[in-house]
């Protein structure tokens, strides 16, 4: 919240002129000009691809610009390493944690740094973290191991590791695509504070909503270039913003078309799980899924929607219970049978799970049917056929890359999701777990993926929708079901919020109805 | 000694300039990595120089002198083949494993294997000693891959189904292969109480350039047997595989993220028994080469570590099949130049460079070093 008033104009902590970043077959930034005002917090808004990650990770020391120049408080600053920006008070928070997570909360936050030298005096740096986590109002447990914290906890933990260092400018890279509502309304707050102890911070969020909600000031990017600068946030609107964003208008609502929901294609029945330390995650899961139908899977993040997508596709074993897909008992059977039977699967991390980094994008999209014609040949994998369909879903779904050939860890974070919702959507699936599907995706492109979904519906696929996008949810499913705790919770049709709001926090829908019952006797 | 460091970093901050190391994060061009492979021969051929001068020798006469001695003619240079052919199929060996992350530290092991069962056919014997060339190098060839492929599957098998460390496993397991061919030569095989088997008929001998030295007569004295040949298709089937086969791509997906190739519907552990197997039969394959091609029995000493100089060649090649080819004859030459040269620690010390500054080199793909300006400090 700059304060400017005649005598003392607002004064630009940092500068950043005519910067130029090519990349193999990218020109990711062309002359960008970005600047940041003590005490703001400035938007940095963006297409998939767009440029923002690599901008930021040239202001924050990680790349150098191939031109341009950086002023920091008026400076001309050169910075070869992140040591060197951290040094000049600039510190960034990357989507990734890099945590060690058998360490306490202090470690991780001393670690790497000069003092203490020898002897750690831990009693005495936990009271200090503390202190400052309290200073911008930042539960956090200094002697907490970072493996038992959430992931909205982890985050505060690096927002505490760099508000140590000394930063006061604080980059966030689309730091609440992990979070639960209520863990962005903690952070929100969280950054409220640090702006009234006079930090900058630039914020990077897909979410418009968001943008409007925390920003003072939005910069938009568009193919590596700046298309609108330092825009009021007061002034502009969501419509505005996202077309600055993709260079069109963008349709806000969705044509949904009625379809009567045909056989049972997903039947789970009375499903038990565990979680990955052992503690059970589902408890006596039931549920169906139907032809051209969508049902979305409302929740509090961590409350068994991962386990049952991996138990569904059979990538979890289920210890009780039974999972049936058009008829067939797939339970704990191999991966490759559900895959046989047209399942298709949107992970949540798909990073880890839904793609392998340093194979091509050929490589990446072909993992679901290299060993089905006309990519296989017997034993033969068709490299010119695999290029070719590459290309195809390439076209298709808008994937930007230099090349085939391009491993996808070089891919920005949008263009990864679209590289696996092609490899999923375009196998027709019979039915399709999709979670967090349009997680990090910009808004034309959660628009194209919400499209793809209803067509997939009209086509008569069953589709399971997992989300924590509440809004997504209620437009998109055709019933809406809660779970909680890995019980379900109860079931939705006619987009009944608050009921929904209820049940996430665990409880029934029996207990609800019933409460009003009395309530209206 | 910490007293001393806000000093010195005074004085380093004086220097306007930087070097600083940094993480590579941009994909470097493709010929970077040979560029850089090359690079670092060349330095350490510079630094072996620069030894070979202080210790008062000629180092140009020397290199010459190492060049003749594995490439001066064509005896030469036929000998460095022999000595590079089970280089290349053990490299190979080495290459597919390592391409799935599976670290196969016993290619050794499987080696002597091969050689067991590739002899065992001749000494048990499987076939009557004047059973034909046609019929006794298929059958021996087939035995010892089958041998090396056991004593892959062993280790695969246990890492499968009961996730046992393969490096300890492969590890051990050579020791018990070369005790266990001891066993026989000792024992069983032994010839008139040497530590040796009788010699091999010649038709169970694989065909060296020598052999057709009637028809040609330049090949006369030349040792390079068909053992070349099974190297070369080797690196060709197993280039195939990995880049052209669907068996290949899923060794490729299991070896870039695991959890990936799980999603994908790949079973990880029959992936390890079979590449274990056949990186397992490669090893094998070699021995049986080295004993059909150039020893002609079974005895103790038939390998100087071919199984451990293969891992040094698979990574050098950076996994890539075709590439162990060349790696494999710039080695065999080095072992060769070691045998010609006196004092023989020369070409050693060559060895041991070389293969430093190919590490060393293998840093600079992953990092990059830049000289900066040195940032204003407040
Ligand atoms: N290390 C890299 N090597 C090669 N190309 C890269 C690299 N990093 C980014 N790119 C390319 O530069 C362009 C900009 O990427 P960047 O990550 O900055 O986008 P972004 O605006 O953050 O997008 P998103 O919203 O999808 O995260 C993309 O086309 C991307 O493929
Ligand atoms: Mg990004």
């Amino acid at each position: 919240m700059a304060q400017p008033d005649a005598t003392h104009p607002p004064e630009n902590v940092v500068q950043m002129r005519k910067i130029v970043k090519r990349f193999p077959g990218v020109l990711a930034n062309d002359h960008v000009d970005f600047e940041l005002r003590r005490g703001e917090i400035h938007a940095l808004l963006g297409e998939n691809g767009a440029g923002k990650s690599t901008l930021m990770n040239i202001l924050a020391g990680l790349y150098r610009p191939d031109s341009g120049s950086i002023l920091v408080e008026g400076r001309p600053v050169n910075f070869a390493t992140p040591r060197d920006a951290i040094r000049a008070g600039i510190g960034m928070i990357h989507q990734h944690f890099m945590l060690v997570p058998s360490q306490t909360v202090t470690e991780n936050i001393l670690l790497g740094l000069e003092e203490p030298r020898f002897r750690l005096q831990l009693a005495r740096y936990d009271q200090r973290v503390a202190e400052l986590g309290e200073r911008f109002g930042m539960k956090v447990d200094p002697r907490a191991r970072v493996w038992q914290l959430s992931v909205g906890e982890q985050q505060r933990v690096e927002i505490l590791k760099m508000l140590y260092r000394g930063a006061e400018i604080l980059i966030m890279d689309e730091p609440t695509a992990v979070l639960a509502p209520t863990e962005v309304e903690e952070l929100f707050s969280i950054l409220r504070a640090m702006t009234r102890e006079g930090k900058s911070i630039i914020f990077i969020s897909h979410k418009l909503h968001e943008v409007m909600a925390i920003s003072d000031r939005i910069t938009v990017l568009r193919r590596g270039r700046v298309t609108a600068s330092n825009l009021n946030t007061h002034e502009v609107t969501r419509a505005e913003l996202a077309r600055l964003m993709v260079g069109r208008e963008v349709i806000f609502s969705l044509d949904k078309k009625p379809v009567t929901p045909g056989e049972v294609v997903l039947k789970v029945e009375d499903l038990w799980a565990e979680n990955d330390k052992g503690l059970p995650a589902l408890r006596g899961v039931n549920l169906t899924v139907r032809q051209g139908e969508i049902v979305g899977l409302a929740g509090v993040a961590g409350n068994g929607q991962r386990e049952l997508a991996e138990v569904i596709t059979g990538l979890r074993k289920a210890t009780r219970g039974r999972v049936f897909v058009s008829g067939e008992d797939i339970t704990n059977r191999p991966v490759r049978q559900g895959i046989r039977r047209g399942v298709s699967h949107i992970p949540e991390d798909r990073t880890h799970v839904g793609s392998a980094p340093n194979l091509s994008v050929t490589d990446n999209v072909i993992m679901k049917n290299y060993n089905q014609p006309p990519i296989s040949r017997g034993w033969i994998l068709n490299a010119v056929a695999a290029n070719g369909y590459a290309e195809r879903l390439k076209k298709e779904y808008d994937i930007i890359v230099p090349t085939l050939q391009t491993p996808v860890r070089m891919l920005s974070g949008g263009n990864l999701q679209r590289v696996i919702l092609a490899r999923e959507i375009s196998s027709q699936p019979t039915l399709m777990i999709a979670m967090q599907p349009t997680r990090g995706l910009d808004v034309g492109a959660i628009e194209g993926v919400h499209r793809l979904l209803l067509a997939q519906r009209e086509n008569g696929a069953a589709i399971l929708l997992i989300s924590e996008e509440l809004e997504e949810l209620i437009d998109l499913s055709d019933r809406v079901v809660v779970i909680y705790e890995g019980k379900i919770m109860g079931e939705v049709s006619d987009g009944n919020v608050e009921e929904i709001g209820m049940m996430m926090t665990g409880i029934p829908q029996d207990a609800i109805r019933a409460g009003e019952a009395d309530h209206d006797r | 000694m910490t007293d001393n460091l806000p000093a010195r970093r005074n004085l380093l901050s004086r220097i306007p300039f930087q070097v600083i190391l940094e993480p590579r994060l941009e994909e470097p061009p493709r010929w970077y990595p040979w560029f850089i492979t090359i690079l670092a021969v060349v330095i350490a051929l510079l630094i072996g120089a620069v030894i070979l001068a202080l210790a008062g020798g000629n180092p140009w006469a020397t290199y010459a002198h190492i060049g003749r001695a594995a490439f001066g003619n064509l005896g030469v240079l036929s000998d460095t083949m022999v000595k590079a052919i089970p280089l290349m199929i053990v490299g190979l060996a080495c290459s597919l494993a390592f391409r799935m992350r599976i670290w196969n530290i016993g290619a050794e092991g499987q080696f002597f294997m091969g050689a067991f069962g590739a002899s065992a056919v001749v000494l048990t014997p499987m076939l009557p000693a004047d059973a034909p060339s046609w019929l006794f190098i298929p059958c021996m060839l087939i035995a010892g891959m089958l041998c090396g492929a056991i004593w892959g599957f062993i280790p695969g098998f246990l890492k499968a189904k009961f996730n046992v460390n393969e490096i300890i496993s492969t590890l051990m397991m050579n020791y018990i292969a070369i005790s266990w061919n001891n066993y026989w030569i000792f024992a069983v095989w032994t010839e008139g109480g040497f530590q040796m088997s009788r010699v091999f008929p010649r038709n169970a001998w694989l065909p060296r350039l020598t052999d057709f030295a009637a028809e040609v007569p330049l090949f006369r004295g030349l040792t390079t047997h068909f053992g070349l040949v099974l190297a070369l298709v080797a690196a060709v089937i197993v280039w195939l595989i990995l880049y052209r086969s669907q068996w290949g791509y899923e060794i490729r997906l299991v070896g870039d993220n695991p959890r990936a190739a799980h999603y994908a519907g790949i079973s990880i552990g029959r992936n390890i028994v079979y590449v274990m197997m056949l990186s397992g039969a490669l090893a094998g394959m070699a021995g049986m080469s080295e004993i059909s091609g150039v020893v002609h029995r079974l005895q103790g000493a038939i390998s100087p570590g071919y199984g451990f100089t293969g891992i040094i060649v698979a990574w050098l090649a950076k996994l890539n099949p075709l590439a162990v080819i060349p790696v494999s004859i710039l080695f065999g030459a080095l072992i060769l130049a070691g045998r010609e040269i006196q004092p023989s620690g020369i070409p050693k010390m060559m060895n041991g460079i070389i293969l430093v500054c190919l590490i060393a080199s293998d840093f600079l793909l992953r990092y990059r070093i830049s000289i900066t300006r040195r940032m204003e400090e407040e």
